[in-house]
């Protein structure tokens, strides 16, 4: 039996998702020691005898830690534990110094809360099971083997340096009822809280960098049973699409197992992003007892009222208030926001509107030109385009000025993404000014007119259309920096004919 | 109390070493299973005092709160920690082959 | 002539600081001790000459400077090898750590060396500090200076040693079920198991995480309480250590010495005064006189009932293993320490394994099974989170004997030493060394073992301990009662530790028992 469709596997099944996903605090040092963050150190540079594990050393928690984790807790409308513990998870690993993980277990931070996030101008309510902290792991690096993956690696290398920073979990409840949208659900409730998490400054949240690390349920329900199926993990999912990709393939691999009469085997995979799907990894049949105990090295959390209050007034505007806030301000449609918001583009286009920009110019842009660079730069959003809102505006000002037509100022974006240069800095480096000099355009039309007779000819009969050609010619000279009506206005006045 | 002594084979004693990482002989096999039992036997005792609603503590002078600053202090000198490793290749710690999959 | 090793940590620090001897010249005079007698005695598993020497001349030095010194700069001590020392070797006891020199300092350890204090060396302990007799150190037998076929108690059998064998007048030690106390009353000298978080655990190699305090060990009262204030205070790298300062432990040891106890209220535990049999005679015939000897400085004596106590023993060979089932899972081959069976076909996970196997000992090995038993899901609840439970009881007992009383006293073990290899076959009769110590452990309180004679119904005279425990955070009241009995003890009887026998006639008695069984 072929495998079926996507559309066949959403027509006889209902998918249930869930997503747990890690967040890498921004804090300057380690979660339980003062050792550096930042990234790209040169190995076990950043190390000491609590982050890696050395007999008779003691953790303390990084307060600023706990207050980050309650502000995403808030932001994502969670309840705020009174009192709670951190907790040792019990297993061994050579990327992990103690061969426990401070952790939380049945007494997380946060709990409890939700996300409404819209695809296709519906709202989805993604429930929020919890919110806790706990420790990143050290990094291996596997030696030998064709792949650089585990499997079939001679031996493998050990870095502490990323060893206790802190990581954030946020857990969500299982969510039925997207149907055949679930994966772009799952996606834009990765999207929603990346934005959330930059919002509130907790987090750099680059999912290249590894600061933001998604594990994707998936499970399918028999259509119209309300019967859980058996879910499975799929890991190594690394940016937003990888969401999106690996929830359908796992839905199609899941209904062709369900329809030909087998049994979904609950398992963890991993995703691979030459392929588009999943593979299996280790079974999670046997369940890995992690031995839970409150840590006895550390004292409660019991965060005061006042300063939780203290937590919720100081939260900075959220994209969804923001939104809702532009939306009403820029006369914006819900479509239009929607279609923002959907690519990721809700901050840019404001801050290219504060910057001076009219609002439908700057929603063209990014979600015109901008968003296609993206794409074939396998970016997830224009977002992440190594351009600037205030560029962005500029540009628009100097098509608006006549400075630029919209070609050229493709061609500007270009030479922005490609320099780094600032949009000013590359049209004086590039010439790419349009040719606003009228003797200078003249010249060319009269050129292009003797150049095509024919063609003239036909124009001056009445086929007002054949102008294009010469337009065109034109413009070839002027390798592009000329605004095209302002030619076809000068060639119909050398040609003798009106509008 | 012998009657409420759980019972400790020499499987559950291997299923227990292989959780803890301990290449156990097969003559600890049995020699631990009894003592584990007797010694298991004698602490379930703790069950006999009713303590449904008592909170479990582990300190005497209860703290909360206890933090420290987001800031950064010095970190040990590469040489110092890796000149104590069993094994070391690029300045990261080796070793050998993995079979589990990370989690 | 008093010799200098013979001298009290207090009047080595007094000489020191009249001139009367050099730092370097007592360091000398102790490590020559130590080489004298630490052949018959083993309480030594590395010896710091040159560290000692160094620091000793720093304290000349800073003297001849006319620099400020403190109480205690220039006295030797001995230090327990679970305490982390930079640069030094330690082992906790473990073939697993074998060889490991530690990259950084135990924060007692930068304490007594800010205190100026001179460290010898590091002593044995039974292996992770599991055990109560040093026999289950994986490197050598200790002896206990008082009878050389006898165990000196455990875990820190090395520094009690160490003390009763006049190497060092000072130690420090640590405590999770009774390893200070029970040390002390075996070998005839005092010893204190400070308030859970006084003293910092930072650089403690952790057994179990709620129960390990450091603490001293001295000759007499007052010189444990004069290194109790070096070691004490919070620690902001240990998050389980008491902010607030805590009680002046030396005042109270000088003010207790005037041995009056009028209206001192002191409560005898009837759970832990062998009424059930199991406590050795001599053991019951000291604990009687020392209650009389208590009365008769004007305490008031009542009997109190502490009923969760009889399950004290239970929940501590469930909380500990389980702690230490934890604590122990960073011994993996990885980053220091033995690695074996790394033959370059071997996956990690069974040189992992293999290592533990073989670095790990007996004793270890069990109690890291019993902790993984109890920590599995569906045993939890019924094994350590009941046995967090009962702990919560133990600790409401105390609090409700400290509304009628001040301290509470018992033996501080049921035996005195026994023979080498006489309770190393079965684990259960090593566990009940701990009968009397292992309630303040739970419960985190104070308390401290203090000599209070000899018992000779075990064969030779072996020393008794008395124990004075105190409410959290009352250390000061241990010192008290603990001096005030010191004192009215030693003038009718003189120094329990008088009486030791001379460390050389016994080495020469048992190499001559030796060759007669040849």
């Amino acid at each position: 039996m072929s495998a079926p469709t996507y559309e066949q596997a959403v027509t006889a099944f209902e998918p249930v998702f869930g997503l747990e996903t890690h967040v890498e605090l921004g804090t300057r040092s380690k979660m339980f020691c003062g050792c550096s963050t930042e990234f790209g150190a040169e190995p076990n540079t950043h190390t000491c005898p609590v982050c890696l594990g050395l007999p008779g050393a003691l953790p303390v928690a990084n307060a600023t830690a706990i207050e980050y984790t309650i502000r995403i807790g808030l932001a994502l409308n969670c309840s705020i534990a009174s009192w709670c513990r951190f907790a040792r998870k019990n297993y061994f690993y050579p990327d992990m110094p103690k061969n426990f993980q401070i952790s939380q277990y049945d007494e997380p931070l946060c709990s409890d809360g939700y996300l409404d996030v819209e695809v296709d101008g519906q709202s989805y309510r993604v429930g929020i099971e919890r919110v806790h902290l706990e420790e990143d792991t050290g990094k291996n690096t596997h030696v030998g083997g064709a792949t650089g993956r585990i499997h079939g690696a001679d031996y493998s290398l050990v870095d502490f340096n990323r060893a206790g920073i802190p990581l954030v979990e946020i857990v969500t409840k299982p969510v039925p009822g997207a149907g055949p949208l679930a994966p772009a659900v799952a996606r834009a409730y990765v999207s929603e809280l990346r934005d959330i998490l930059r919002a509130l400054g907790v987090s750099d949240v680059k999912m290249e960098q590894g600061s933001l690390r998604c594990d994707v349920n998936t499970s399918l329900n028999p259509a119209g049973s309300s019967e859980w199926g058996t879910r499975t993990e799929t890991k190594n999912v690394n940016s937003l699409r990888s969401v999106e990709r690996a929830m359908r393939s796992e839905i199609i691999r899941q209904a062709e197992i369900l329809s030909g009469g087998g049994r979904i085997k609950q398992e963890t995979r991993h995703f691979q992003e030459t392929t588009g799907t999943t593979r299996s990894g280790r079974s999670k049949e046997e369940a890995t007892d992690y031995r839970y105990f409150p840590e006895p090295d550390l004292v409660p959390i019991a965060p005061a009222a006042d300063w939780v209050a203290e937590i919720r007034a100081g939260l900075p505007e959220l994209p969804a208030a923001r939104r809702a806030r532009l939306q009403a301000e820029l006369a914006l449609s819900s479509d239009e926001l929607q279609q923002l918001a959907n690519a990721g583009l809700v901050e840019r286009f404001a801050d290219t509107v504060a910057a001076g920009a009219p609002a439908g110019e700057a929603r063209n842009w990014w979600l015109g030109y901008l968003a296609q660079q993206a794409n074939s730069r396998e970016l997830d959003s224009a977002a992440d385009l190594a351009i600037s809102p205030a560029q962005v505006a500029r540009i628009i000002e100097l098509i608006a000025a006549g400075t630029l037509s919209a070609a050229l100022g493709r061609q500007v974006v270009d030479g922005v993404l490609e320099t780094g240069q600032d949009a000013d800095q590359v049209i004086s480096e590039r010439n790419l000014g349009l040719v606003s000099d009228t003797s200078a355009l003249t010249e060319a039309a009269r050129q292009a007119i003797a150049d095509n007779p024919d063609v003239a000819e036909k124009v001056r009969g009445g086929k007002l259309p054949a102008v294009g050609v010469l337009v065109g010619s034109v413009m070839k000279a002027t390798r592009g920096q000329a605004d095209a009506a302002t030619v076809r206005a000068i060639l119909l006045t050398e040609l003798g004919v009106a509008e | 109390m012998s009657d409420d002594r759980p019972e400790i084979t020499r499987d559950e004693v291997a299923h227990l070493a292989r959780l803890a990482r301990l290449a156990v002989t097969d003559a600890e096999l049995d020699l631990f299973a009894g003592q584990l039992e007797v010694i298991l036997g004698s602490v379930a005792r703790v069950s006999e005092v009713a303590a449904a609603d008592i909170r479990p503590t582990s300190h005497a002078v209860p703290l909360e709160n206890v933090y420290r600053v987001d800031e950064v202090r010095p970190s040990l000198p590469r040489e110092a920690i890796l000149a104590v490793a069993p094994a070391v290749e690029d300045d990261r710690f080796r070793v050998p082959q993995i079979l589990g999959e990370e989690e | 002539m008093t010799e200098l090793h013979q001298l009290s940590a207090a009047d080595t620090a007094a000489a020191i600081a009249q001139g009367e001897a050099s730092a370097v010249e007592v360091a000398h005079a102790h490590l020559d001790r130590i080489d004298r007698t630490d052949p018959a005695v083993g309480a030594f598993l590395h010896v710091d000459t040159e560290g000692a020497l160094a620091a000793a001349a720093e304290i000349d030095r800073r003297r001849a400077d006319g620099q400020p010194l403190g109480p205690l700069a220039g006295v030797p001590l001995a230090m327990k090898d679970v305490v982390v020392t930079h640069g030094v070797p330690t082992t906790s006891g473990s073939k697993i750590l074998q060889g490991w020199i530690p990259p950084y300092d135990a924060t007692i350890t930068t304490r007594i060396k800010q205190a100026g204090l001179v460290m010898l060396g590091k002593t044995n302990m039974d292996e992770f500090a599991m055990g109560s007799s040093t026999e289950n150190s994986a490197y050598q037998l200790t002896r206990n200076p008082w009878d050389l076929g006898r165990v000196p108690g455990g875990s820190s059998g090395g520094s009690s040693a160490a003390v009763a064998a006049f190497q060092a007048p000072l130690s420090i030690g640590t405590d999770t079920g009774g390893s200070i106390r029970q040390p002390a009353a075996v070998t005839g000298i005092v010893g204190h198991k400070p308030t859970y978080g006084a003293v910092s655990r930072y650089g403690l190699i952790a057994f179990s995480s709620s129960l390990d305090q450091a603490g001293p060990f001295g000759r007499t009262v007052l010189d444990t309480a004069l290194l109790h204030q070096v070691m004490a205070g919070h620690d902001p790298c240990d998050a389980t250590s008491i902010p607030q300062p805590g009680p002046d432990v030396v005042s109270a040891a000088r003010q207790g010495a005037r041995a009056d106890l009028t209206g001192v209220r002191i409560g005898i535990v009837s759970q832990l005064t062998g009424a059930s049999g199991g406590y050795q005679d001599g053991v019951l015939a000291r604990f009687a006189d020392a209650v009389a000897l208590l009365r008769e400085l004007g305490a008031e004596i009542v009997e109190v009932s502490c009923p969760h106590f009889d399950y004290a023993l239970a929940a501590y060979y469930l909380i500990a293993p389980s702690e230490c089932s934890s604590n122990l899972a960073r011994f993996d081959a990885v980053r220091y320490g033995l690695r074996a069976g790394d033959d370059g076909q071997r996956s990690l996970e069974e040189v992992m394994s293999l290592t533990r196997e073989q670095g790990f000992g007996a004793e270890v090995k069990r109690r890291i099974m019993i902790g993984t038993y109890a920590l599995s899901s569906g045993y939890y609840d019924a094994y350590y989170g009941q046995a967090q439970k009962v702990r919560t009881l133990i600790a409401e007992d105390f609090r409700q004997a400290f509304t009628q009383t001040d301290v509470l006293i018992s033996p501080t073990s049921p035996f005195v030493a026994f023979g080498i290899g006489e309770r190393t076959a079965d684990p259960m009769a090593m566990y009940v060394n701990d009968l009397c110590t292992l309630p303040a452990s739970l419960a985190g309180t104070p308390a401290i073992s203090v000599p209070c004679g000899l018992s000779d119904t075990e064969g030779p005279a072996l020393p008794v301990g008395l124990q004075v425990m105190a409410p959290a955070m009352a250390d000061d009241r241990c010192y008290r009662v603990g001096a005030a009995f010191e004192a009215a003890f030693t003038s009718r009887h003189g120094a329990v530790l008088d009486q030791i026998p001379d460390l050389g006639e016994l080495a020469m008695a048992a190499a001559a028992t030796k060759e007669g069984q040849r």
